[in-house]
């Protein structure tokens, strides 16, 4: 059994209200931080502690913290994104549901040790009854002085909002997420100026993921020592990991950073293997904007390497042969998947999602989308795989926000590893045209059906 | 001050300037086109994404170069920056991208549309522009609307490049349009038709880069290179009065701002001026406009841009008789 820093009581009954939560030894951070430490002393807690942003990025926590304008002398907010809309992460949406407590805990310890007064939760309009559960354990906050004036005697102070979006992906890029926040139309912003400097109401601000935040009380009560132990490397700690598809056991799982992708996959203890005894075919491992990887170079990297659930090892290889952590929203697909219609999927996702302001997304997603329909409904052409790999690449790094290479790295990495799927979509047109075509016979290749 | 170089030119530009806005100082064709920056509407910029520019060196202190190509209207320059604009074939690609996704859902229908000639999506698509499309999906259609009683709004031609919301919001009190919805879909608007209603709505159709808004006085009145236009003024008590009169013969077409030779508004000038004087006696002529922007109206009718090629060359050819070396040959874009 891996280390659990976050789900170790998740399935203690009432461990949603404060007096159980506390129980457990919820809230000790507050009182450890805010009463014997110093904020600066807490950024280098953070900041040796290896944490990694948990939304995505995978940008050091501590570092981020550090950056944050000291000279300003506007008030500093703490922002954290629960916008969670990536395909395939379902994560925070666990942890806030079942432990509001561990959220709201970091989140007090975060403001204190980056000189806010004020912390925002911007959670996507979809998880409304979230808000509620948040709102009562922050109401509980309230009265057990854990939050408002004078926290636990202390001359610190600090409250905390909910506010829920109204349905955007675009919301959870951090920029777009402080212009909604503002009350405006969710754009993202140009950077720089970065959120450190000019965030919300052009304040500085920090804007973290819920899982980065909850890992926190941890980090603060075993000190950052014991944290970085668990792990390899730069990828300290534990990760929670969506995982979806094609297994015998989908759900949330907390591992320990460094575990073998193999193992995830196979053991008991985490995805109990490919379903209905098939083969994997392939995996996206960190939410739909990472490249998706075939069975054999998720298993092992290009080196023969066994890979790792860490930021590098994932990472290996770069786009030719490697993918990215992401925000660990880990999609498994058996032999009956069909590549050109997952992508489509993801590529209709983008296309809806983008907000539009700069041309190469706003233009781009839409056509990738078309010409997949096209492929994928059997009415594409040869070109048409080209003619995509070319749209993708025009986007990919010409645009204001990451979503337009989010949209971009599935498209070029599935034509990448997958292209003779492609090209059979175009060959037999009528065959593709039933929906579940490879479910009915599953896809094998030309080459392989040549060796063999 | 900070030194710039950019395409081997050096520049010397007060800090905070952009990168645009140093090539601007330079000149001639290093200067990146853009369609969304507009030097007047603060804000402006970033979004088309065709004024793309590379960084190789980032400052003197700081001479890493910049991992992505960067929007030169929004980036400020630093000492000791090196840039590349058209020097550099991977600017030139990604413009060349930009332009090709500006026109895939546009409708292309430049016969038809009062824009033609002094459209910056079709210079841009002239310079920067395949000749053939790869895009043989449907192209986005809106119905046309009538955003005021003056201006018409085809949304199938917008850009997307938010200036005229930006002149609602800094030039009039109150911004009754904006965009709605967000992707491919993402179009300005009004909730209200004809709710477009205040003294300085009409710069919105001079900024507008393409024929998305229009100005319904002139409608297929004439193509603009028919037009003959000229400097004129009036007394007027809610703007400068100094505006472009677009003749054909004795009557007055058009009235619109007049523009530098980037194609932006130098005075913005009342709907008044704009829409209820168009009749001679009521402005004082200064002569002809020189459309210095690189448009197929600066090659119009009244001025000879033939002769004044030839001429040019007659000095050259004289300058060489007096014993000097040969000049270099004039730019073939006379107005830069
Ligand atoms: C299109 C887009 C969507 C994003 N959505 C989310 C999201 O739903 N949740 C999230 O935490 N980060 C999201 N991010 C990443 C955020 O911009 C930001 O990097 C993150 O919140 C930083 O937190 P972290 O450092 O704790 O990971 C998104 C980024 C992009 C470009
Ligand atoms: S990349 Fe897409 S989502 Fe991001 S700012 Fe541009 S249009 Fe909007
Ligand atoms: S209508 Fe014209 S000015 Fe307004 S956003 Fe569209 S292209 Fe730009
Ligand atoms: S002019 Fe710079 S992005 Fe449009």
């Amino acid at each position: 059994m891996g280390k659990k820093f976050l789900l170790e009581h998740v399935n203690v009954p009432g461990i949603e209200t404060l007096p159980v939560y506390q129980s457990k030894g919820g809230y000790a951070s507050v009182e450890k931080a805010i009463k014997t430490m110093t904020p600066e002393q807490l950024i280098e807690e953070v900041k040796f502690s290896d944490l990694r942003g948990r939304g995505g990025a995978g940008f050091p926590t501590g570092l981020k913290w550090s950056f944050m304008d000291k000279k300003s002398e506007k008030p500093r907010y703490l922002v954290v994104n629960a916008d969670e809309s990536e395909p395939g992460t379902f994560k925070d949406r666990y942890l806030m549901e079942k432990l509001p407590h561990i959220l709201i805990e970091g989140m007090i310890v975060s403001c204190f040790a980056l000189g806010s007064k004020t912390g925002y939760i911007y959670i996507r309009g979809e998880y409304m009854y979230i808000v509620r559960i948040l709102e009562k354990a922050i109401d509980e906050a309230y009265k057990a002085g854990f939050l408002g004036k004078n926290i636990l005697g202390t001359d610190f102070s600090c409250d905390i909002y909910v506010h829920p979006g109204a349905g955007a992906y675009i919301c959870g890029e951090e920029t777009a997420l402080l212009e909604s926040l503002e009350g405006k139309r969710g754009n993202p912003r140009l950077k720089p100026p970065f959120p450190a400097i000019a965030g919300l109401y052009a304040c500085p601000t920090v804007v973290n993921n819920v899982e980065s935040i909850a890992a926190i009380p941890t980090i603060v009560n075993i000190t950052a020592d014991k944290y970085n132990d668990v792990g390899i490397g730069k990828s300290a700690g534990t990760k929670l990991i969506s995982a979806s598809g094609h297994i015998n056991k989908p759900g949330i799982y907390e591992i320990e950073l460094g575990l073998p992708v193999e193992e995830f996959i196979y053991s008991d203890e985490y995805c109990g293997g490919i379903w209905k005894g098939r083969k994997l075919k392939a995996v996206v491992a960190g939410g739909s904007s990472v490249p998706i990887l075939p069975a054999n170079l998720i298993l092992k990297t290009a080196k023969g390497e066994s890979r790792l659930m860490t930021y590098e090892s994932l990472a290996d290889g770069g786009f030719v042969s490697g993918t990215m952590l992401g925000s660990g929203g880990f999609i498994v697909m058996d032999e009956t998947a069909c590549i050109v219609r997952n992508l489509w999927t993801f590529a209709r996702f983008y296309h809806h999602e983008s907000c539009g302001q700069c041309s190469p997304c706003r233009e781009g997603t839409g056509w990738m989308e078309k010409v997949l329909h096209r492929i994928e409904h059997g009415h594409g052409h040869m070109e048409d795989i080209d003619l995509l790999v070319s749209v993708a690449k025009k986007i990919e790094g010409n645009t204001i926000c990451p979503l337009g290479d989010a949209a971009a790295w599935p498209v070029a990495s599935a034509i990448r590893h997958f292209r003779e799927e492609f090209e059979y979509h175009v060959k037999y047109p009528e065959k593709v045209k039933d929906p579940k075509h490879f479910e009915k016979e599953p896809f094998v290749s030309e080459s392989l059906l040549m060796n063999a | 001050m900070a030194k710039v170089t950019i395409d081997g030119i050096e520049v010397e530009v007060p800090d905070g300037t952009t990168i645009l806005n140093a090539a601007r100082k330079i000149g001639g064709e290093l200067v990146p086109p853009a369609m969304c920056y507009y030097t007047s509407l603060k804000d402006s910029g970033g979004k088309c994404r065709v004024c793309l520019v590379k960084v190789a060196q980032g400052s003197t202190k700081d001479p890493r170069p910049m991992p992505k190509l960067v929007a030169s209207c929004r980036t400020p320059v630093m000492d000791g920056m090196v840039v590349q604009s058209k020097s550099s074939a991977e600017v030139l690609e990604a413009r060349k991208a930009v332009v090709e996704f500006l026109l895939i859902n546009h409708p292309l229908d430049c016969p038809i549309c009062d824009q033609a000639g002094e459209c910056d999506l079709q210079n841009l698509a002239y310079e920067h522009g395949a000749a053939a499309t790869r895009y043989e999906e449907d192209r986005r259609t809106f119905e046309k609307i009538d955003i005021g009683d003056k201006i018409k709004l085809h949304m199938t031609r917008c850009i997307l490049c938010y200036r005229c919301t930006f002149v609602a919001d800094q030039l009039t009190n109150d911004r009754v349009h904006g965009v709605l919805s967000r992707g491919d879909k993402s179009e300005i608007s009004t909730y209200i038709h004809k709710a477009v209603d205040n003294d300085f709505s009409g710069n919105m159709i001079d900024v507008c880069p393409v024929g998305a808004l229009t100005d319904k006085t002139f409608r297929f009145k004439s193509r603009v290179w028919f037009t003959n236009p000229v400097d004129a003024h009036r007394n007027c008590t809610k703007c400068s009065g100094k505006v472009i009169l677009w003749k054909k013969g004795d009557d007055i077409l058009r009235v619109s701002a007049r523009k530098d030779k980037y194609g932006e508004v130098t005075e913005y000038i009342c709907n008044e001026c704009r829409f209820e004087h168009k009749t001679v006696s009521d402005w004082t002529t200064e002569g002809p406009r020189h459309v210095e922007h690189n448009s197929v109206i600066s090659q119009n009718h009244y001025e000879r841009t033939d002769l004044l090629k030839l001429k040019k060359e007659i000095e050259r050819q004289i300058e060489f008789e007096k014993g000097a070396h040969l000049p270099p040959e004039p730019s073939p874009k006379l107005h830069e």
